[in-house]
C-alpha cells in the first residue's frame, strides 16, 4: 500500500520509472533441477540512480541483472525499460561483467570500445572511433588505444569496459560485480572513478554486489535482498561516498544491512540446498 | 595426529628495521644485450635449419657407405635429381598440378565445413548431426572413398575434390566446432548484448573467439588433403598426362629413376615445411599470437 502510494507520487511528479522490474520470478535449469533464482521481486529504477542490488550469494542478484539484460525471460511477471516489455538483450542495456574476459582479445582497447556502436549499425565508423576516444579519455587509457587487452591488467580491462559500455550511452549501464576480482586499492580506486564519471555524465546504472561497504558507497539506493530465492528485504537510500566511508551513519546502516542479512545466513544453513 | 605430538611452532621475536636500497650500479651489469651467439640460437628457424643440416649428412653418410643408389641414392643424388627435374620444368609443372588439385578440395572443404558447422552452432539438431556424421566419417580414410568416387564422378578432377573434401571436412568441422563451444559464456552473452545474432554473430565472435582452434583444424585439414591427394595420384594417377606429384612418383619408381622418386617425396616435405612455417605460421603471428590467445 505503501510503496504503491509512493510510486504514485512519484509518478504525479514527472518521475516515470525508467526500469520497472514488477513481481519477477525468475528460474533456470540446470542438467537436473529447475532452480528459483528470485521471487516476486519489484524494484524501479529512475533515471539518473545508482541503483544497487545487494545480497549474499545464491540470492539470485546476477540472474535479476540477466532477467533485465533480456538474457533470461521471467517466469512470472514483467520487466520493463521505458513502458516497453524488455524480451532479448539490446545494446539500450549495456552490461559489464566481472570477468576479466569480456573484451575482445583479437581488438585493440580503441576497436573494442568502437565494436558495439559498429555492430548495432547505431554509428558510422567515424563517429564511433569519436565517442570511443572521448570514453578512452574519460576512463584514463587513451594512452592504450591501441594495445590488445592481453597486455593489460586487470583494473584496466574493466575501464575499458566500462568505458566501452558508456560509449553507447545506453538506457541503463547493467554492472555484475565489476570490481569483485580485483584487488582492493584498484578496487577502491575504480569505486571512486565509477562515482566521479556518474556525478559528469549523470548515467543510470544497475549494480550487483555482494559488498556490503561498496553497495553504500557506490549506490543512491540499496536493494537488499534475500537469498534462496531471493525476495526483497528492503530498500534502502545512501548518500555516503569514500569521503563519509568510517562516520556514524555509514557504520549504523553498513550495520543495519549486515543484520538484515545475517539473520538470512543463520536461516541459510537449516535449509538445504 | 602428528601435530598433536609436534611442538606448537613459535617463530622468534626479531626486531623491525627500515632501510635504504642500496645504489645498483654497483652491484654490476643489470641490463645487459645478449652475445650474438645466444640472438642467432634464440631464432626458431636457425634452430631447426640446423636440424635438416644434420638430418642430410646422416643420410649422404649412411647412403655413401651403403652405396646402393637402387635403394638409397644419395643425399647428393637427390638434389641433383631435384634440380634437374626443376630446370626442365617437369617437377614444377606436376607440383603445379597437384596445388591446383588441392587448393580447390581445400577450399570447397572448407566451405561445407563453415556452413556445417554454423549450422551445428545455431541447433540442438545441428550439433547432433554434426557430431554424429563426424563420429562415422573422421575414422574413414579418405582414400578409401577413391573408388566410389571414380565410379560416380569418373577419372578426373572432380573425384579428387571429391575425396579432399571428405579429408578437410571433418577435422576441420571438428576442430572448429569444439573451439565455438570453448568460447566463453562472458564473451558470448557481450556478442548477445550488442545485438548480434545468427550469422553476424557467428562470424564477429565466435569465429574470431575460436580462432585458435580453427588454425588447429585448418592445419591438419591442410595435412591430411595433401596426403590423400599424393596416395590418390599415386594409386590412380587419374588423368595421367596431366598427373601430379604422386604421379610423378609413380612413374619414376615405374623407370627405375630411384632418386627422382625422392626428389618427388622431397617436394612433398618441401612444400609441406613452406605452408607451415610460411602460411600457417604468418597467420598464427598475425593473429592468436598478437592477441595473445596463443603463446
Amino acid at each position: 500500500m505503501n510503496e504503491s502510494s509512493e510510486t504514485a507520487r512519484s509518478i504525479a511528479a514527472g518521475h516515470v520509472p525508467l526500469l520497472d522490474v514488477d513481481d519477477v520470478t525468475l528460474q533456470y535449469k540446470t542438467k537436473e533441477h529447475l532452480v528459483t533464482a528470485t521471487y516476486r521481486v519489484s524494484f524501479r529504477v529512475h533515471r539518473g540512480d545508482r541503483f544497487v542490488l545487494l545480497g549474499p550469494s545464491g540470492c539470485g542478484k546476477s540472474t535479476l541483472l540477466k532477467g533485465v539484460g533480456g538474457f533470461l525471460r521471467p517466469a512470472e511477471g514483467a520487466i520493463r525499460l521505458n513502458g516497453a516489455p524488455v524480451d532479448r538483450p539490446g545494446p539500450d542495456r549495456m552490461m559489464v561483467f566481472q570477468e576479466f574476459d569480456q573484451l575482445l582479445p583479437w581488438k585493440t582497447v580503441l576497436q573494442n570500445v568502437m565494436f558495439p556502436m559498429l555492430a548495432s549499425r547505431r554509428h558510422g565508423h567515424a563517429e564511433a572511433a569519436g565517442r570511443a576516444l572521448a570514453a578512452i579519455e574519460k576512463v584514463k587509457l587513451a594512452e592504450f588505444c591501441d594495445i590488445y587487452p592481453h597486455m593489460l591488467s586487470g583494473g584496466m580491462k574493466q575501464r575499458v569496459a566500462i568505458a566501452r559500455a558508456m560509449a553507447m550511452e545506453p538506457e541503463i549501464l547493467l554492472m555484475d560485480e565489476p570490481f569483485a576480482a580485483l584487488d582492493a586499492l584498484t578496487r577502491r580506486r575504480m569505486q571512486e572513478e565509477l562515482l566521479q564519471l556518474w556525478a559528469d555524465t549523470r548515467f543510470t546504472v544497475l549494480f550487483v554486489t555482494h559488498s556490503i561497504e561498496e553497495a553504500i558507497i557506490v549506490g543512491n539506493r540499496i536493494l537488499v535482498l534475500s537469498p534462496h530465492p531471493g525476495q526483497v528485504k528492503a530498500e534502502l537510500n545512501s548518500t555516503h561516498g569514500h569521503a563519509s566511508a568510517g562516520d556514524a551513519a555509514f557504520l549504523a546502516l553498513r550495520q543495519r544491512i549486515h543484520d538484515m542479512l545475517f539473520a538470512e545466513a543463520v536461516e541459510e544453513k537449516a535449509v538445504p540446498r | 595426529m602428528k601435530a598433536s605430538v609436534r611442538p606448537l611452532a613459535e617463530p622468534p621475536a626479531r626486531p623491525e628495521f627500515v632501510r635504504q636500497t642500496l645504489d645498483a650500479r654497483n652491484v654490476g651489469e643489470i641490463v645487459r644485450p645478449l652475445s650474438h651467439w645466444e640472438r642467432v640460437t634464440n631464432i626458431g628457424a636457425v634452430r631447426k635449419l640446423f636440424i635438416l643440416i644434420v638430418l642430410a649428412v646422416i643420410w649422404q653418410v649412411y647412403s655413401a657407405r651403403l652405396d646402393n643408389p637402387l635403394m638409397f641414392p644419395t643425399f647428393g643424388d637427390t638434389v641433383a635429381a631435384f634440380w634437374r627435374d626443376v630446370l626442365s620444368g617437369e617437377l614444377l609443372a606436376r607440383t603445379f598440378v597437384s596445388i591446383k588439385v588441392l587448393l580447390m578440395g581445400y577450399a570447397a572443404g572448407v566451405a561445407v565445413a563453415a556452413v556445417l558447422t554454423t549450422f551445428a552452432v545455431s541447433t540442438r539438431i545441428g550439433t547432433d548431426f554434426l557430431s554424429t556424421l563426424t563420429a562415422m566419417l573422421n575414422p574413414l580414410p579418405a582414400i578409401a572413398l577413391l573408388p566410389l568416387a571414380l565410379l560416380w564422378f569418373g577419372l578426373g578432377n572432380p573425384s579428387m575434390v571429391f575425396v579432399l573434401i571428405h579429408s578437410v571436412l571433418w577435422p576441420l568441422s571438428l576442430n572448429t566446432h569444439s573451439g565455438f563451444l570453448a568460447v566463453s559464456e562472458t564473451l558470448r552473452m557481450a556478442g548477445y548484448n550488442y545485438g548480434l545474432r545468427g550469422v553476424p554473430y557467428v562470424l564477429r565472435i565466435l569465429v574470431p573467439a575460436a580462432f585458435p582452434s580453427i588454425l588447429t583444424g585448418l592445419k591438419i585439414g591442410w595435412a591430411f588433403a595433401w596426403r590423400t591427394l599424393i596416395a590418390a595420384e599415386l594409386v590412380f594417377g587419374v588423368s595421367s598426362a596431366s598427373g601430379g606429384l604422386g604421379w610423378y612418383i609413380f612413374l619414376n619408381k615405374n623407370q627405375l629413376e630411384i632418386a627422382n622418386v625422392f626428389a618427388g617425396l622431397f617436394t612433398v616435405i618441401i612444400i609441406g615445411l613452406l605452408v607451415e612455417s610460411v602460411v600457417f605460421r604468418t597467420i598464427e603471428v598475425r593473429t592468436v599470437r598478437k592477441w595473445g590467445m596463443q603463446r
